[in-house]
Parts: C-alpha cells; sequence; structure tokens
C-alpha cells in the first residue's frame, strides 16, 4: 500500500466513525424533541442518557476529521476549502446552535420546550448538508474559472443525485439512532421506550433501503463514472444488502420464551457493517479522486517526512486514548447503574 | 470592503468572540480543581459546593466554546486555503495533537460531571486533573500554531516552494514556549479574575454577616490569590515575550512602541497615538532608555525602528494602543489582588469596604478585554504576513466572493448564543441559589454520617 493510500484509509475511517456516531448523536437529539411531550414514553430519557456525556466526544470527531484532511492532503485544501466555503458554513452555523442549545436545554429546564426544538431540528438537517459534501466531489457541480475551483449552485440545487443524498443521510440518520436506542432502551429496562424505538427501526429500514437505491439510480445519470467502478463491486454490494435483511429481520425476531420481540444488538452490529461495506464500495471506486477530475489522492499527498509524523501521532494518541475510550464505554454504555437510573 | 478584509473581519469576529470562552474553559478547571482540594485538605463544605457550582457554569461554557471552536477550527480551511496548505505541510502537528487533546478534555469532562457519584473521590479528581490538561494542551498547542506563523522554523522556502520539511522543528520552532506560556497564564488569570468578579458582585448583594456572604468571601480570596499569582507570572513571561518580538520580529516591537528610528537608549513610550505624519507618538509619556533596556537588558541595546523596514511591511500603527492596554491591564491586575489579598492577611480587615468590591467585579471584564488586547496585538501586529516573511496574508484568502452575507450570518449567530448564554447562566442560578447548595450539601453529608 503506498502512504497516500494508507494516509486515505485513515480520512475514510475517521469519516465512517464519525458518519455513525454523528448519525446516533443527531437523530437522539431528534427523538429527544419528537417525545418531549409523551413523558410515560421515557422515549426522550433514553435518548438523553445517551446524548449527554456522547455528544462531546463525537464532535471531536469532525474536528478530527478536517484536521485530517488538510494534514494527510494539504494540496486539496484550496480546492475543497474554495467549493464547501458555503455549505461548510451553513454546517458550522447549525452545528453551533445545536451543541449550544443542546446544553442550554439541560440546564434552563423551565425553557427545555422550545430549547430542545431548536437543537433538535438543528440537529436533524445537519446530516443531510454533511453529506452533501459527497455528491459535490463527484466534480458534476464545480466549475473551473481560470484555474479556481467554483460551486456551481444552480447545478447543486438541480441535482437528483444531491437530493437522494440528503434523504438517505436523514433516513439513515433516524433509522441508525432508533436501532441504537431500541438496544439502549433495552438494556436500560425501559419497555415502553424499547416498543417505540423497535417499531420506529422497522419502518425506516427499509426506506433506507430505498434512498440507498435512489442514489444508485441518480448517481448513473449524474456521475457515471462512479456508478461504474461501484457496479465493479456488485457482489460487496449484495453482500451489504443482505446484512441490512438480517439485521432488520432480527427486530422482529423472539427473544425470550416471555414473548418479547427484537435483538437490536444484533442489527446495529450487522447495520453497520452493512454501511461499512457499502462505503467501502463507495470510496474504493471514488479513488484515487478526492475531488473529480482535478484532485487525486497522490497530487495532494502532503510530503513524506510530514506524513511520517503525523502517522505517528495517530499512533500514540490513539493507543494513549484507547484506555480512556473503554473506560468511558464502561461507564456510559455498560453500567446498569448509569442505564437504570430513574 | 474588499473580500479580503471581510475574510479577516469574519474570522477575527469568530475569534473575539470564541476566546472569551475558550480562556474561561482554560482557567476555570483550575479554579474547580483548587476548591476540590480545598475542600479535601479543610473538609470545609464551602468548597465543594464552589466546585459544583463552577462545574454547571463551566458545561455552560463549554456549549459555546466547543462549537465556537469547530467554527474556528473549520474556517480556518474555509477562509484561509492557502494558509492550512502550508500548515498541513509543514506544521501540522499541534492541530494533530490538539485531537488528543480535545477527546482527554470531552471524555474526563462527561467522566466528571455525570459519572461523579459512581466514582472514587480520587478518580473523580483525577478526571477534573484530566480536564485541565486537556484544556490546557490545547491552548497551548493552538498558540503554538500562531507562534509558528512569527517564528516559523523547519523548512526551506525558496521560489515558491517548500523543501527540506522537518514537522518536528516546525512544531518547536523558537517562540513556541514563550509565546504558549504567556497564552496559558494569561488564561488561568482570567479564569481568577472571573470567579473574583462574580464573587464581589455577590457579596455586594449581601449583608456581611449572611452565610452569602461569607461563602463567597472565601471563593474571592482564592480567586484573588490564584489571579495574583499567575498575573505576576505572566508579567514575568510576557518580558520575555516582548525580548523575543526584539529578536524575531523587530518591525511588531517598534509598532507596539511607535518607535521609527534605530537607536540605543530607546525610550518607552507609555499612552498616546502613533502618527504616521510626524513619525513620532502624540501624548505619551516617555520613559527614557526603559525601552532598550526591556529589549536587551541593557540601555545600550539597539533597538530597531520601522524606517528600517519598507513602508508596506509596517503593521497596522494602531496597535500601539493595544500592547498598551494589555500590560497596563496586567499591571492592574497585580495591583488588585494585592490590596485584595493584603487587605484581608496583612491589614487584618474584617470586611471589605464597598469601592474596593467594585474594584474586584471590574477586575473581571478588565481580565477579558486584557486577553482580547493581547490577542488582537499578537496577530494584528504580524500584518501584512499570516506567516512572518513567508506568506502574505493577502496570498492566503479564499478566493470566494459573497463573503459579506456569511459574515452577517455568524455575526448573528454570536450575537444570538451570547444572549443566550448570559440568559442560561442568570437563570440557572436564580433558580439555584447558594443557599440552597449549601443546606442540601449539609443534610446530604449530615445524613450519611448518621
Amino acid at each position: 500500500m503506498t502512504n497516500a493510500l494508507i494516509a486515505i484509509t485513515i480520512l475514510w475511517g475517521f469519516v465512517f466513525i464519525y458518519a455513525i456516531m454523528a448519525s446516533m448523536d443527531f437523530g437522539a437529539g431528534f427523538w429527544s424533541m419528537v417525545y418531549l411531550n409523551r413523558k410515560k414514553t421515557r422515549a426522550t430519557n433514553v435518548a438523553n442518557r445517551y446524548l449527554s456525556p456522547t455528544w462531546e466526544v463525537t464532535n471531536t470527531f469532525i474536528v478530527a476529521l478536517v484536521v485530517a484532511v488538510y494534514s494527510l492532503f494539504p494540496k486539496a485544501t484550496n480546492t475543497l476549502g474554495t467549493i464547501l466555503l458555503v455549505p461548510g458554513s451553513i454546517i458550522l452555523l447549525l452545528l453551533a446552535l445545536r451543541s449550544a442549545f443542546l446544553v442550554f436545554s439541560n440546564i434552563a429546564t423551565e425553557y427545555k420546550k422550545p430549547l430542545t426544538y431548536i437543537s433538535g431540528i438543528t440537529g436533524i438537517i445537519i446530516p443531510g448538508l454533511l453529506i452533501s459534501v459527497l455528491p459535490i466531489t463527484h466534480g458534476q457541480m464545480v466549475d473551473y474559472e481560470n484555474g479556481t475551483a467554483q460551486l456551481n449552485f444552480a447545478k447543486f440545487l438541480t441535482s437528483p443525485n444531491a437530493y437522494a443524498f440528503i434523504c438517505f443521510a436523514i433516513i439513515s440518520t433516524l433509522f441508525l439512532s432508533s436501532l441504537l436506542l431500541a438496544d439502549y432502551s433495552k438494556v436500560s429496562d425501559e419497555k415502553e421506550a424499547y416498543t417505540v424505538y423497535l417499531l420506529q427501526g422497522k419502518i425506516l429500514g427499509p426506506l433506507s433501503l430505498l434512498t440507498a437505491f435512489l442514489i444508485m439510480l441518480t448517481l448513473k445519470r449524474e456521475a457515471s463514472w462512479l456508478y461504474d467502478r461501484m457496479m465493479e463491486d456488485l457482489l460487496l454490494l449484495l453482500l451489504s444488502t443482505l446484512l441490512f435483511f438480517i439485521g432488520w429481520a432480527s427486530l422482529f425476531f423472539p427473544t425470550s420464551k416471555t414473548g418479547e420481540k427484537g435483538m437490536p444488538r444484533i442489527a446495529v452490529v450487522t447495520v453497520t457493517a452493512q454501511y461499512l461495506l457499502a462505503s467501502y464500495v463507495y470510496g474504493k471506486a471514488h479513488l484515487p479522486y478526492i475531488v473529480y477530475p482535478n484532485v487525486t489522492i497522490q497530487s495532494a499527498f502532503t510530503d513524506p517526512i510530514t506524513f511520517r509524523a503525523v502517522f505517528f501521532t495517530y499512533v500514540v494518541g490513539f493507543a494513549i486514548l484507547f484506555p480512556g475510550f473503554l473506560y468511558f464505554w464502561s461507564l456510559f454504555m455498560n453500567d446498569k447503574r448509569y442505564l437504570r437510573q430513574q | 470592503m474588499d473580500d479580503l478584509l471581510i475574510a479577516r473581519s469574519l474570522f477575527g469576529t469568530t475569534m473575539a468572540f470564541h476566546i472569551i470562552f475558550a480562556t474561561i474553559g482554560v482557567g476555570l478547571p483550575l479554579m474547580i480543581l483548587a476548591a476540590e482540594i480545598l475542600y479535601q485538605k479543610t473538609k470545609d463544605r464551602d468548597y465543594a459546593v464552589m466546585a459544583k457550582r463552577w462545574t454547571k457554569a463551566f458545561a455552560v461554557i463549554l456549549g459555546v466554546g466547543i462549537p465556537t471552536g469547530t467554527i474556528a477550527g473549520v474556517q480556518l480551511t474555509l477562509l484561509w486555503p492557502g494558509f492550512m496548505e502550508v500548515i498541513g505541510l509543514v506544521m501540522p502537528l499541534p492541530f494533530q495533537i490538539e485531537i488528543y487533546a480535545f477527546f482527554i478534555e470531552a471524555l474526563f469532562m462527561s467522566i466528571y460531571v455525570y459519572a461523579a457519584e459512581r466514582i472514587a473521590p480520587w478518580l473523580r479528581i483525577l478526571s477534573l486533573v484530566f480536564v485541565g490538561i486537556g484544556a490546557l494542551s490545547s491552548a497551548i498547542l493552538i498558540t503554538n500554531v500562531h507562534a509558528f506563523q512569527g517564528t516559523p522554523a523547519g523548512f526551506r522556502y525558496e521560489n515558491g516552494k517548500f523543501s527540506d520539511i522537518n514537522p518536528w522543528e516546525a512544531f518547536f520552532n523558537p517562540s513556541f514556549f514563550v509565546t504558549a506560556g504567556h497564552v496559558a497564564l494569561s488564561a488561568y488569570i482570567v479564569g481568577a479574575f472571573v470567579v473574583a468578579s462574580v464573587a464581589a458582585f455577590k457579596m455586594l448583594k449581601n449583608r456581611s454577616d449572611s452565610t452569602v456572604y461569607r461563602f463567597h468571601q472565601k471563593a474571592l480570596m482564592m480567586s484573588l490569590a490564584i489571579g495574583g499569582i499567575f498575573s505576576f507570572l505572566t508579567a514575568l513571561n510576557g518580558h520575555e515575550t516582548a525580548q523575543y518580538l526584539h529578536e524575531y520580529q523587530p518591525e511588531k516591537l517598534a509598532a507596539a512602541e511607535g518607535l521609527f528610528e534605530t537607536q540605543s537608549y530607546a525610550p518607552l513610550t507609555i499612552g498616546g497615538f502613533t502618527d504616521r505624519e510626524s513619525q513620532s507618538v502624540k501624548w505619551g509619556i516617555e520613559i527614557p532608555w526603559a525601552l532598550s533596556f526591556l529589549a536587551g537588558n541593557r540601555f545600550d541595546t539597539v533597538v530597531v525602528g520601522l524606517n528600517d523596514f519598507p513602508e508596506e511591511w509596517w503593521p497596522p500603527l494602531f496597535v500601539h494602543t493595544l500592547f498598551n492596554a494589555m500590560v497596563g491591564i496586567g499591571v492592574l491586575l497585580i495591583l488588585i489582588a494585592l490590596i485584595g489579598v493584603g487587605w484581608k492577611k496583612v491589614w487584618k480587615k474584617e470586611r471589605f469596604p464597598k469601592t474596593l468590591l467594585w474594584i474586584f467585579v471590574i477586575s473581571g471584564p478588565l481580565a477579558i478585554i486584557g486577553i482580547e488586547c493581547g490577542w488582537i496585538f499578537a496577530c494584528t501586529g504580524r500584518q501584512p504576513w499570516v506567516i512572518y516573511r513567508v506568506l502574505p496574508t493577502a496570498e492566503a484568502a479564499t478566493t470566494a466572493a459573497n463573503l459579506g452575507i456569511l459574515f452577517v450570518l455568524f455575526f448573528c449567530i454570536y450575537v444570538i448564543l451570547s444572549i443566550a448564554v448570559v440568559f442560561v447562566l442568570l437563570y440557572y442560578f436564580r433558580k439555584h441559589p447558594v443557599l440552597d447548595d449549601l443546606k442540601r450539601n449539609g443534610t446530604m453529608i449530615s445524613n450519611t454520617k448518621s
């Protein structure tokens, strides 16, 4: 594997981890808003129990992602920075409102409702905007004037492919977070919240798959180079679909003799694997382009000595952090005293 | 306004807003830690209550500090792609390592807040230490990038090409330690005096024989002591920072002092306004020989004046005022802390007079104005360069137009967040008065004892 390939794999790793964690995070914020008035189900409590300790950690991944882009592929920053100026700025504005009002809603309890509405609604728009970075890198919406790239908004706003991606991101956010919260409420012994989230998972699953097909359909027309290359790995895409069906079906399996249904933990694992496979196929087909057709991983790659130093900090940094993550996980995901609090 | 000026205004507004929260976010954990340690030592419950209440405030501050920090980090790439291209190539390590500092802070902040009652007291304090280390490291690391902008190192730059890149040499660039130290120390000043402000204000609002008054008096004494120590350390370090300017960025020091002619026995000018036409500082107070001594510890040190540089390399001359404001506030804070501690410990006075309390109240806002001036001085004083003598600011900016709308949008968000954060803090502490916390804490402890 060349250094540039290692670098793009690290970057892709960050994108994937952030995509999954952000889906859980923004989705949980949204559901916490939806069930605000239905106190009896305690669905809001479960969502907040997950969200409160994790949002800062999740947010750090987006910073890690941006830092990884310019430290591994500095020569892509000019193009990326310019074409993403407007969508990136809108994401930042929404993210600021979302994070701040999420914190405020937990402190100013009397005003919880309006504050939660602001953070919940801004939060569910963000994944849609974040994913729009992908169709932009496909190149068909980027114009070049005297060598500098500009985003063509007219093309962006009329691109069915971009809308397919946006729908996919929002539905996936709702789907993944429902699965996670179903699992979380199951281990937390929150029966009513569990029923709510399980049902959502059952409904949203097929919808998410549908939007994924929509992406492929529109991709064929708008960026056929990418579509063709993704189809070279059709087998993996089919395997990914199969994983989805296993995960979705597990929501209907009976788990105990008392008649309780659903194995959300299996669904969380298989569906994450489904997204992992699909994003691998997408990422592989996207190579070597960062922004098609002018910026490639080779042309944008950093200095080899800098790469070695950055790679070194990744290895050392995550080795040091790993016990911290484990401890965190054991306290908030695996400790019955936290999960089953009233 | 041209696009470059809008880009600078937009990023400057982001930073001006962010550093208030970032600085308090670095300073406050030290105060919480000090309160926790004092509680373990003295078993005085007031300190436990302080730690608890400051942690709440800290969480709210982080609620703005984290997203605005995210904005600052991403906006760097969006507005200054030319700059970040060079940073990515030569100086990515501080940003890279800062990520781990963020993770440490985020992980242990959640553990300290949401797992407090499930973990042992020593683990709680350890979590807090990690939060403090995370916050401090991120301040030090981001300042390292700023240090690199002033004293770039670790590469060769010829004909627009970078070669012989050594990212660790860039990381340990000449002014790293002195600049990062300056920012870290001054953050602790801000944390301490912001607490002093609130405590003094509460003392003004309560009778001097009440429990609440005594509670806030303890907080005030603690914050004045910590604030005083760090103000003094910052002054020592500030002297060293000035000497670094003398050595590495002489035109910045010359602009800070309004010095046009190169000379030995150079005077230090306090106050006044630098006048480009007459090449002098108007209405300033001159202290003969002082600048030479400041720059090189000797009165015959030759200090380079602005006239030795082409005029297009001159920083804006108003930085003289910013520099004066920063130094002036620093000195004032040392005095305020000395008077406060002296009043109680040396002169053994029972109560603070109202005027003195009001002075303590303004010390927090003063400290924030101080760091704002210092920061604007540091960045404006480097102009026209974004990386000193390597990359002009104009060449680093985005080529995208229509930045004006973005500027307005971000400005609005900062206004909304400012109003909301003040409102939420006031609301929370009005709903949860100190007395409630003191009572609850008291019964909780007596319950566990019985």
